[in-house]
C-alpha cells in the first residue's frame, strides 16, 4: 500500500492527499489492492488491472461472465494458465468489492431498436472506403491516420481492393492521382505533416481535373506538433493549400457515422466534378467510439465501370461548359480520346497554353466548378431556434456533440442560444448569411488557434481569427467572433457552456 | 472496376498503325537534342509492335525530356517534377490492360525524384522507363545535375561542379528486385531502337538509361565518345542483344556479356571511360508488384456487398442485446 511505501516521500504524499480528501468531506475508501493481488500473483503490478476490473464489475452490477469471456478472448492466444490467472484476479476483485463496499450502481443499458455499428472514426472511415466503390488506397504511415489504413489493409482485399504503402507521402498522393487518372478514383489517407507534403500533387490533380479523395486526420501542428492529440488546425491549409488558385472541396466529418458516409460522398463529388475532395477528421474522431445505425448497403455507392467507349469525333479533352466549368474526362483506353494531361496551363485540347487569355479562362472554369457544386448543397439546419435569438454558435468537425450539449443545457435554462454545424467548409453552403443575420451575436467554437483579445497587444487590427470565423466573416460580412481551445484534448461541453454564457452576458 | 480484367484485354481486331498515327505536334526541343532520337525510336517501336494508341500511356515529370508525352498521339500524363514514377505506378496498378512508359530526366529521376526511383525498381511494376540523361538541367537553363561530370561549369557551378557524378546504372543495379537494366546512346539509332524494343518486351520495370546530348547547354561533353567508336562498348549475348554486322563494323569494341550475370553487370555499369551499350541485366523471374497485390476476383456488386456486410457483422450490436 502507498501508505506503507518504502519511499518516504510517496508514503507522505499519500497520507497528505488522504487527509485533504477527508477534510474536504469526501468519503475515502482505501483498497489494499496490492496485498490482495499478491495473494494470487507474485508480481502485483501484473494483476492489479484485472482486480480493479472485477471491482468495477461489482460496483456497476455488470455481468462477471461477460468479463470472463472477454479475458479468454483477449488472452486466448497465450497459455491457458494466463487466462486462468487473470480470471482469478477478476473474481478476487469482484469478491472484495462484494464483501467490503456497501454501495452499488445499476446503469441500465440503452436497448438498441435497430442494428447499431460500434466502431471508432478511423474504422468507420475505412469501412466507408470499402463501401464507396474506391478500390485503391495509397498511403504512408503517419499518426493518427494510420489505424484507418491498418484496418483497411486487413479488409480491403476482401472486396478486391489494394492498400499501397508508398515510399513517402508525395508518392502516395502521386500514386493515387495516377490510379484516378486511369479511371479508378483513389483515396490517400494522411495527417497534418503528410498533408503538407502532398500539396504540390494536390495542385496537379486540381489543374489536370483528376478526381481524388484526400483524408486528413488532423493532429496538433505545426510541424510534428502533437501527433496523437486532437486539433482542428488544417482547415485553411485544406482550403487554400497548394500554390496558385487551387479550388477544391473540403468536407469535415462531425461524427463517427459521418466518417463512414463522407467517404462515399467524397468519391461521388470527386468523380462528378473531377475535383479534389479533402475530408477532414481529427484525432478525437479517429479514436473515439460512438454507435450509429448499421448502414444499409446501396448499389449507388459503387463506382460505375470505367468508361471505355469511343470518344465522339470533335470532342475535346477539356470541353468546359461555360456555365458550370464542367468537362467530360477522357480515360486511357477510350479510342479517339488520346491527349496528354498536364500540370501546365492548358487549353481545351490539353495543349500547353501560351495564349495569354487561356490561363485566366481556365482559372475561371475551375472556379466555376466549385460554384456549380455549391448549388447542390443544402443550407445546414439550425440546432435550437432557426428564427433567431441572442447567440448563434457555429462549429465544424468533431465538436458537434459538445457544442450541442452545451447549447441544449443553456436553452433548457431559457437562454436564446442556437448552433449551426458545418459539414462543408469549401464551398460554404448558401443561405448562411441569412441565418447569421437573425442572431444578435455570432461566434465560432473551434479547436484551432485564435488570438485572445485579453492580450495587451491584440486588437481588432491584428487579431488572427480561428479558421471558420475568418471564412464566415469573409463570406457573410457578419462580425463573427471566435473562441478556441488548442490543448490537444476534445473541448468539453462544460467549457463551451461557460464560454457561451459569458458571451451572452457581454 | 466492375468489368472483368480480361474484358479490357480483349482485342478482336489486329490493328496496324502508321508512324504518323503516333505523332503529335512539333517537338519544341532544340535542334540536335537527343530527345528527338528517343522520340523517333519510341514511335517506331509503337508502330512495329502495333501498340493501340488508346491503350498506351506515356507518363513524365518535368524537364525537357518530360515534354515527351505531348509529342505522342497516345494518352499521356505530364505531371510534376520528380513524380513520374509514382504516377505511372498508380496507372499500372489500376489498369493491367495499358502499356505504360515513363520519360524522365537526370534531374527528374536522379535528384528530386530519387526516392521514387529506388522504390520503383523495388516494386518492379511492368513499365518501361527511359532515363533521358543529358547530365545537365536544360529547361531551367544549365544547372549541374547529379549526373554532371565533376568540373561541369554551369550557372550554379560557375567554377566547375565539385562532386563526382552519380552513376544511374550502378544505383539501379544495386536495388533489390532490379529486373532489367540497359543503356543506349542517342547517336546510334539502330542500337537505341533495339534496346528500347527489348525493354518493352520485358515484363517488369525496364530501366533504360539513354546517354543523350544537350547541344544547348553541354554541347561538347560527349565528343570524346562520339568521335572514338572504340569508347562504345557493345554488349553482345544471345540472351541480350546481338548487334548487327553493320553496327559491329563501326563499333568494334564488343564484349560478350550474359545479362543474367548481376555482378558483371555492376562492374560494367561503373565503367565511365567507355559507354556500355546493350542489355546489362535481365532477370525475367522477378515478380511484379501489381501481380502480387492486385485481386484476381472480379469486383461485382455482390462481392463488394458481401465483403462489407461481413465486416459490419463483426461490429454490429443487434436489437435485443445479442451481438
Amino acid at each position: 500500500m502507498w501508505r506503507q511505501h518504502s519511499d518516504a516521500t510517496i508514503a507522505k504524499a499519500y497520507a497528505e492527499t488522504h487527509e485533504k480528501l477527508v477534510a474536504a468531506g469526501f468519503r475515502v475508501i482505501e483498497i489494499p489492492m496490492e496485498r490482495e493481488c499478491k495473494a494470487l500473483v507474485a508480481d502485483a503490478k501484473r494483476g492489479k488491472n484485472m482486480f480493479a476490473l472485477g471491482m468495477l464489475c461489482n460496483l456497476y452490477s455488470l455481468d462477471l461472465q461477460l468479463a470472463r469471456e472477454q479475458i479468454a478472448l483477449t488472452f486466448g492466444k497465450k497459455d491457458a494458465s494466463v487466462v486462468a490467472q487473470n480470471v482469478k484476479l477478476l473474481e478476487a476483485g469482484h469478491a472484495w468489492a462484494e464483501a467490503n463496499l456497501d454501495f452499488q450502481y445499476r446503469i441500465p443499458a440503452e436497448r438498441a431498436t435497430e442494428p447499431m455499428v460500434v466502431v471508432n472514426g478511423n474504422t468507420a472511415l475505412a469501412l466507408g472506403v470499402l463501401a464507396s466503390g474506391m478500390e485503391i488506397c495509397a498511403m504512408y504511415p503517419i499518426t493518427p491516420a494510420t489505424s484507418a489504413s491498418h484496418y483497411l489493409s486487413d479488409v480491403f482485399e476482401k472486396v478486391g481492393g489494394v492498400v499501397h504503402q508508398a515510399e513517402d507521402e508525395i508518392a502516395a498522393c502521386a500514386f493515387a492521382i495516377g490510379a484516378s487518372y486511369a479511371g479508378k478514383c483513389t483515396v490517400t489517407i494522411t495527417s497534418g505533416p503528410g498533408y503538407s507534403l502532398k500539396q504540390e500533387a494536390i495542385g496537379l490533380a486540381v489543374m489536370s481535373e483528376i478526381p481524388l479523395v484526400v483524408v486528413n486526420v488532423q493532429r496538433g501542428g505545426p510541424s510534428t506538433g502533437q501527433p496523437t492529440k486532437v486539433e482542428q488546425g488544417d482547415a485553411l491549409a485544406a482550403i487554400f493549400g497548394s500554390h496558385g488558385d487551387a479550388p477544391k472541396v473540403v468536407m469535415a466529418a462531425s461524427t463517427i457515422e459521418d466518417c463512414f458516409y463522407s467517404m462515399i460522398t467524397a468519391r461521388k463529388i470527386a468523380e462528378t466534378f473531377n475535383m479534389v475532395v479533402v475530408v477532414l477528421t481529427d484525432a478525437s474522431l479517429a479514436t473515439s467510439q460512438q454507435p450509429f445505425p448499421r448502414p444499409a448497403f446501396s448499389e449507388t455507392w459503387i463506382a460505375p465501370p470505367i468508361d471505355q467507349s469511343a470518344v465522339p469525333a470533335g470532342m475535346k479533352p477539356y470541353d468546359w461548359d461555360v456555365a458550370t466549368g464542367l468537362a467530360r474526362r477522357f480515360i486511357p483506353g477510350q479510342p479517339g480520346g488520346m491527349h496528354t494531361v498536364t500540370g501546365l496551363a492548358h487549353d481545351r485540347d490539353s495543349h500547353v497554353a501560351y495564349d495569354p487569355e487561356i490561363n485566366e479562362e481556365t482559372l475561371h472554369f475551375r472556379s466555376l466548378k466549385l460554384a456549380a457544386f455549391q448549388k447542390t448543397l443544402k443550407t445546414p439546419a439550425v440546432f435550437g431556434d432557426p428564427n433567431g435569438g441572442d447567440l448563434l454558435v457555429i462549429g465544424w468537425g468533431s465538436t458537434q456533440g459538445a457544442i450541442e450539449e452545451a447549447v441544449q443545457s443553456l436553452r433548457d435554462e431559457g437562454a436564446k442560444v442556437s448552433s449551426l454545424h458545418l459539414r462543408f467548409l469549401q464551398p460554404l453552403a448558401g443561405g448562411l448569411r441569412q441565418i447569421l443575420k437573425k442572431f444578435r451575436k455570432v461566434m465560432t467554437i473551434e479547436g484551432n488557434w485564435c488570438d485572445r483579445m485579453e492580450d495587451e497587444i491584440i486588437d481588432e487590427s491584428n487579431r488572427r481569427y480561428s479558421a471558420l470565423a475568418m471564412l464566415l466573416r469573409a463570406r457573410t460580412l457578419v462580425d463573427v467572433d471566435c473562441w478556441s481551445e488548442v490543448k490537444g484534448q476534445p473541448i468539453k461541453p462544460g467549457t463551451i457552456r461557460r464560454v457561451l454564457a459569458a458571451k451572452l452576458a457581454e | 472496376m466492375n468489368m472483368l480484367a480480361t474484358e479490357c484485354l480483349l482485342q478482336l481486331v489486329e490493328e496496324r498503325h502508321a508512324l504518323e498515327d503516333y505523332q503529335s505536334g512539333v517537338p519544341r526541343w532544340c535542334s540536335g537534342c537527343g530527345d528527338n532520337a528517343i522520340l523517333a525510336a519510341v514511335q517506331r517501336l509503337c508502330r512495329d509492335e502495333g501498340l493501340r494508341p488508346e491503350k498506351t500511356v506515356f507518363v513524365s515529370g518535368i524537364g525537357c525530356s518530360s515534354r515527351f508525352p505531348h509529342y505522342m498521339r497516345t494518352y499521356g500524363f505530364h505531371g510534376i517534377h520528380g513524380r513520374a514514377l509514382p504516377v505511372a505506378e498508380g496507372v499500372r496498378l489500376a489498369r493491367p490492360d495499358l502499356n505504360v512508359f515513363v520519360n524522365t530526366g537526370d534531374g527528374d529521376c536522379c535528384s528530386i525524384g530519387a526516392a521514387h526511383w529506388i522504390h520503383a525498381i523495388r516494386y518492379n511494376m511492368n513499365m518501361t522507363v527511359f532515363l533521358h540523361d543529358n547530365q545537365i538541367y536544360g529547361l531551367t537553363k544549365m544547372q549541374a545535375s547529379p549526373t554532371s561530370p565533376r568540373g561541369t561549369k554551369s550557372n550554379t557551378t560557375p567554377r566547375g561542379s565539385t562532386l563526382e557524378a552519380l552513376q544511374p546504372l550502378s544505383v539501379t543495379l544495386g536495388v533489390q528486385n532490379v529486373s532489367f537494366v540497359a543503356q543506349a546512346v542517342d547517336w546510334i539509332p539502330e542500337l537505341l531502337f533495339e534496346v528500347v524494343k527489348a525493354a518493352y518486351h520485358h515484363k517488369g520495370l525496364s530501366f533504360v538509361r539513354i546517354v543523350q546530348r544537350c547541344p544547348e547547354w553541354l554541347p561538347k561533353v560527349w565528343d570524346p565518345w562520339l568521335h572514338d567508336p572504340q569508347r562504345i562498348q557493345l554488349l553482345a549475348h544471345p540472351k541480350g542483344l546481338m548487334p548487327s554486322a553493320g553496327v559491329s563494323s563501326v563499333y568494334r569494341n564488343r564484349i560478350e556479356h550474359d545479362p543474367s550475370n548481376l555482378n558483371r553487370a555492376r562492374e560494367l555499369a561503373g565503367n565511365v571511360d567507355e559507354i556500355p551499350v546493350g542489355i546489362l541485366y535481365h532477370d525475367p523471374s522477378v515478380p511484379c508488384y501489381e501481380d502480387l497485390r492486385r485481386s484476381t476476383t472480379p469486383r461485382t456488386r455482390e462481392y463488394i456487398q458481401a465483403g462489407l456486410e461481413a465486416e459490419l457483422d463483426k461490429v454490429t450490436v443487434w436489437p435485443g442485446g445479442a451481438s
